[in-house]
């Protein structure tokens, strides 16, 4: 499998053509050069998953952890040493896919949706960082290594979600994500060194001596590592970056924000899940709450939101809400008994990326044709773009639950691991499910149905977008409708044993009917011409529904805590210290410089006997310090 | 034994190339020249262990590495050289360049695999008397001329304390061999004397402080190419050597080589930073920033550890690409603006050639040592080379003295990117070599620090 150090050097390779050169090519080559390089890296995934998941099981019946490439980069001692190399086994493997498909995808949409855009070829350089630095992330052998390309990950994002920098918004937003994700971070970084600090290794699968000597500090280690993940996640209060990141292009947002990076923390529970279920399972139950708590505010404020990316946004933050959830219940490494999750938790991830790919792609193409984000600009669009609303029509199904749509099979899983852990749980789920449905539709008809802006349309008829904007589309509906049938816990489980999944009949039953019921509601609510029901109840508790279109005032929160508490309490007096002790002790020091320059320059005459006698002077001086001390 | 032979038919390979090819020749001398370096570099690639000659020639592995950087080193200083020697003054004696660079080589090749004192003093002379050629090569340049005759007059003044610290060494041990030395040396007052001569004829030709003075003048009056040579790969043999005999031949008086040091070190970066930050010519001010340096390389000196030697190893290779890097900018400059190395000509040097800001910016950011160039690494590992064997305060002022350097490093990027300037120097292109060295200057300022590798492999001889 040497071939796989090809997929991080491909992107990385197209990445600095680009960019040291893609300036002065035309818009085709630039954006040939990152998808077809793209292209490749998803050919060689595939090939690496074939061969992976082919190759020879273990004698205990689990799939091998292959590191098919590693050097030791920094070496502290002998123990201790930072590796960059590629680490393979069924969740990386599974991420790969993910990766390359979803990010080939946008490779090839956004050869339609940023034609003539300028920068379009810096677009496309930081489309392949970004997916050099994800890849990067997902095949790390050590913890270390995933730090490094996570911050690339934030570099790259920031990148992108500040692609329009003549835009003060997106430039605002291109901020907030990178700053509330770094602060995040930090608590990744310092839970890094507590855990490289006590047990002497960086690596995901430390030895039972290095274990014993971390004791009771690897909860704390694990809690920051997952306030990273969190951050990162977007989870509740951590989200606030998520929805102003829509303000970059859609793909981008389709990639990143639904796909790939915001899954990133999932994916970190899920590295250190045998780390979590061992030593930390009280940590592991809280990233449950968090994550149960987050799909709920989440979806909540998603019913009441008009821009439909911001739909998108918080439905994604709902669902990687589900994702947290299910790694959160688990309770044993067994899939039979209380690990069903870790397997739900991925499946779902897996099934998530295809279809919300998909919802922003399409988004993507309907904002292509109005040119707004807003809902009123919409409605009744079935008949101008029939692909995009088909393939839409399917994502929001499959988001919904209804089988045989994948988001059913692997959503079904996450609940009945929620039901095995504890039946409030369970219920809490079912309804944030149903809430799911009911945003979802309430979204589809505002888009698709509902009351059409005929003046708008009349100026300007929205058209279905071209194909290689609706390939995409179709593509990711294709996965969308089998995904669902992969026998997903044959190749990923927690403790690697290969198993059937089977539905649970209640379980599966229930989520049905709470999602039929969500979608009859949304259908009877925002379906027709006149939506009286809405506003009726969007006039009688209007608070609510303010506070819900507000976000519940996270971000006002947010902005008070910092701009009164912290930069008023904190900051203006550590400010005030920088510039009058600090500044002030460096200008001296800077003066104290200068003037002995000034002084001792004339020792400098140019004249050779002044040098001999400085030279005889100091030998003399040093003979004697050495002789009297 | 090898390299030094190979060197020295290189040296009459040159040598008859010059009398035989028809002038002028500087063009088919600098290629000769420099494909014969190539080669050299590749016969010598694999280090060598080797005692010879009864112990008068001692070459360990480490050495041998030290002269192949030392020769990659000079084949950058080759390559940027050319523009300058086909001017209508120097282009008759480009040969004399290639030769006199060359015997000062040869010179370092024996000072840092001598194993005796007396074949080092031959080695030392050999890297000294013909460099004086070297920096008055301009002869009819007063600066050159003047800075020459400094030179040889500081140079003798130095040697001569040197040889009299080492006739001090043999007459109180009766032996000039370093593997003798170190049971015969007792620490008396007559011998800790006999260490400091010693230890200020090394001193003059790291420029030290306070054996320094000579340096500004020196570099400010050669030509740039050989300012850049005796900044690098003449400071790097001294730092080796220096090294070498402390920890072979001086091992009963470590406590007090430690005092020494760490005096001079201190001494050496606070003054040469306190001068450097008033300089407006920049062969003057890179003397100063050069002399600062050799005050952190002496810190791997004090550590007096493996793991120093290795730290001292891999800051030479460091500080070779990245002050190559600034000699080659300055040089091509000068070379354009026929020879103005003020900072002010640089004022708005980035409007007008921004690949040449670039190289120059990143050298400089290399030199103060700001991550993640292949400077920052090697103070990185200096310091804490000499944290481990316990000089943690000198550490911490040499520390405070890299905040005041990384001041007068950013000046000069200042003048280029910021200093507004209606007239900078007008966009040029300078030599293929020329361009190619600085391109290797540049991967090596990226690269070295980066790659983990290059340290690891020093690490291991």
């Amino acid at each position: 499998m040497d071939y796989t150090i090809l997929i991080l050097a491909l992107p990385l390779l197209s990445f600095l053509v680009l960019a040291l050169a893609g300036m002065k090519m035309p818009h085709r080559v630039a954006g040939a050069i990152g998808t077809l390089s793209l292209g490749a890296v998803a050919v060689l995934s595939y090939l690496t998953a074939f061969s992976y998941f082919t190759a020879e099981r273990t004698a205990e019946g689990t799939y091998p952890t292959l590191t098919p490439w590693n050097i030791d980069w920094l070496p502290f001692t002998q123990q201790l040493h930072i590796d960059m190399g590629i680490m393979l086994d069924p969740i990386s493997v599974m991420m790969l896919i993910v990766i390359s498909t979803v990010s080939l995808m946008v490779h090839i949409y956004s050869f339609g949706y940023m034609k003539g855009e300028k920068g379009f070829q810096r677009y496309y350089a930081f489309l392949s960082l970004f997916t050099f630095s994800m890849l990067g992330l997902v095949v790390a052998t050590n913890i270390f290594q995933m730090y490094v390309f996570w911050e690339l990950v934030g570099v790259s994002s920031y990148l992108l979600i500040g692609f329009y920098y003549t835009k003060p918004e997106a430039i605002l937003a291109s901020k907030k994500a990178f700053i509330v994700t770094r602060f995040a971070d930090l608590g990744f970084l310092i839970g890094i060194l507590i855990y490289g600090y006590y047990m002497q290794t960086f690596t995901f699968t430390p030895s039972e001596e290095q274990l014993m000597k971390a004791g009771m500090v690897l909860p704390w280690a694990l809690g920051l590592m997952f306030v990273g993940g969190a951050g990162k996640s977007a989870m509740f209060p951590l989200h606030i970056w998520l929805p102003d990141a829509m303000e970059g292009p859609t793909p981008v947002s389709a990639l990143i924000h639904a796909a790939t990076m915001v899954v990133a923390g999932v994916y970190l529970v899920a590295r250190m899940f045998p780390l979590f279920i061992g030593f930390a399972p009280s940590v592991l139950h809280w990233v449950a709450y968090i994550g149960a708590f987050t799909a709920f505010y989440a979806a909540s404020v998603a019913c009441a939101q008009s821009d439909i990316k911001r739909v998108l946004a918080f439905s994604t933050i709902s669902q990687i809400g589900f994702m947290m959830v299910a790694l959160g219940v688990c309770t044993s490494m067994n899939p039979h008994e209380g690990g069903l999750g870790y397997m739900a938790g991925m499946f779902h991830l897996f099934t998530h990326a295809m279809f919300k790919a998909l919802l922003f792609l399409g988004a993507g193409c309907i904002i292509h044709a109005v040119h707004s984000n807003e809902m009123e600009t919409m409605g009744g669009l079935h008949k101008y773009m029939p692909i995009t609303h088909i393939t839409f029509l399917i994502a929001c199904l499959a988001i919904a639950g209804i089988p045989p749509f994948s988001g059913f099979f692997s959503k079904d899983e996450i609940l009945t691991a929620c039901f095995q852990f504890s039946p409030v749980i369970g219920w809490v789920m079912t309804i944030i499910a149903g809430m799911t449905a009911f945003y979802m539709f309430r979204l589809y008809y505002c888009i698709f149905w509902g009351k059409e802006n005929k003046e708008l349309h009349a100026a300007h008829v929205p058209h279905e977008s071209p194909l290689n904007m609706t390939f995409p589309l179709m593509f990711l509906a294709a996965v969308t409708l089998i995904a669902g049938f992969i026998p997903f816990g044959h190749f990923v489980s927690a403790n690697g044993e290969s198993y059937d999944i089977h539905l649970d009949i209640q379980v599966a039953a229930t989520s049905i009917v709470v999602a039929l019921i969500a979608i009859g509601l949304a259908t009877w609510m925002y379906a027709r011409e006149k939506q009286p029901v809405a506003e009726m109840l969007a006039r009688r508790y209007s608070g609510l529904h303010r506070a819900a279109y507000k976000r519940f005032y996270m971000d006002e929160v947010w902005m008070f805590v910092t701009k009164r508490i912290i930069f008023r309490c904190i900051s203006t007096p550590l400010a005030w210290f920088d510039r009058h002790v600090i500044d002030q002790f460096m200008n001296f020091m800077a003066w104290c410089t200068q003037a002995f320059g000034v002084t001792v320059q004339p020792a400098q005459s140019g004249r050779i006997q002044t040098y001999t006698m400085w030279f005889l002077g100091g030998i003399i001086l040093l003979t004697l310090v050495l002789l009297l001390f | 034994m090898q390299a030094e032979i190979s060197l020295a038919v290189i040296l009459i390979i040159i040598l008859l190339a010059d009398l035989i090819l028809k002038a002028p020749h500087h063009k088919a001398l600098q290629t000769l020249t420099c494909t014969l370096m190539v080669v050299q570099l590749i016969l010598n690639l694999v280090p060598v262990n080797q005692e010879l000659f009864g112990g008068m020639y001692n070459s360990t592995t480490m050495a041998s590495v030290v002269k192949t950087i030392l020769t990659a080193g000079t084949l950058l200083v080759f390559m940027q050289s050319g523009r300058w020697l086909s001017g209508e003054d120097t282009r008759h004696k480009a040969g004399e360049f290639y030769l006199l660079t060359l015997s000062t080589l040869l010179g370092m090749y024996f000072m840092v695999s001598a194993g005796s004192f007396i074949l080092f003093y031959v080695g030392l002379e050999l890297a000294s008397i013909p460099m004086v050629c070297l920096i008055a090569f301009d002869k009819y340049r007063h600066h050159s001329a003047e800075a020459g005759a400094k030179f040889i007059l500081s140079s003798m003044f130095s040697s001569a304390l040197m040889l009299y610290g080492l006739s001090l060494v043999y007459g109180t041990c009766g032996t000039t061999y370093f593997a003798d030395l170190p049971q015969a040396l007792t620490g008396t007052p007559l011998q800790l004397m006999a260490m400091v001569f010693f230890f200020a004829g090394l001193g003059f030709k790291l420029s030290l402080v306070p054996f320094h003075m000579w340096t500004p003048d020196a570099y400010q009056g050669a030509p740039t190419p050989v300012s850049g040579y005796l900044s690098v790969i003449s400071k790097g043999a001294a730092a080796f050597a220096l090294m070498n005999i402390l920890l072979k031949v001086f091992t009963p008086m470590t406590e007090e080589w430690g005092l020494m040091l760490s005096v001079t070190i201190v001494l050496t970066i606070t003054i040469a930073n306190v001068f450097a930050i008033l300089q407006q010519d920049l062969k003057r001010f890179m003397a100063y920033s050069s002399i600062s340096q050799a005050g952190y390389i002496l810190l791997a000196v004090l550590a007096g550890s493996e793991q120093g030697m290795t730290a001292l190893v891999y800051y030479i290779v460091v500080y070779i690409v990245a002050n190559l890097a600034v000699f080659g900018v300055i040089g091509a400059v000068e070379q354009q603006t026929n020879g103005r190395v003020d900072r002010e000509a640089y004022n708005g040097l980035y409007q007008t050639n921004p690949k040449l800001s670039f190289v120059m910016t990143l050298a400089l950011f290399s030199l103060a040592g700001i991550p993640p160039f292949a400077g920052f690494f090697s103070k990185f590992f200096v310091f804490a080379s000499a944290f481990h064997t316990g000089y943690w305060l000198v550490v911490f002022l040499a520390l405070v003295n890299t905040i005041i350097s990384l001041y007068y490093y950013l000046l000069i990027v200042k003048a280029m990117y910021i200093t507004p300037n209606e007239h900078p120097v007008p966009a040029f292109r300078s030599s293929a070599l020329m361009r190619t060295s600085l391109v290797v200057c540049l991967i090596g300022i990226v690269l070295l620090g980066i790659c983990s590798g290059v340290y690891q492999w020093i690490d291991k001889f």
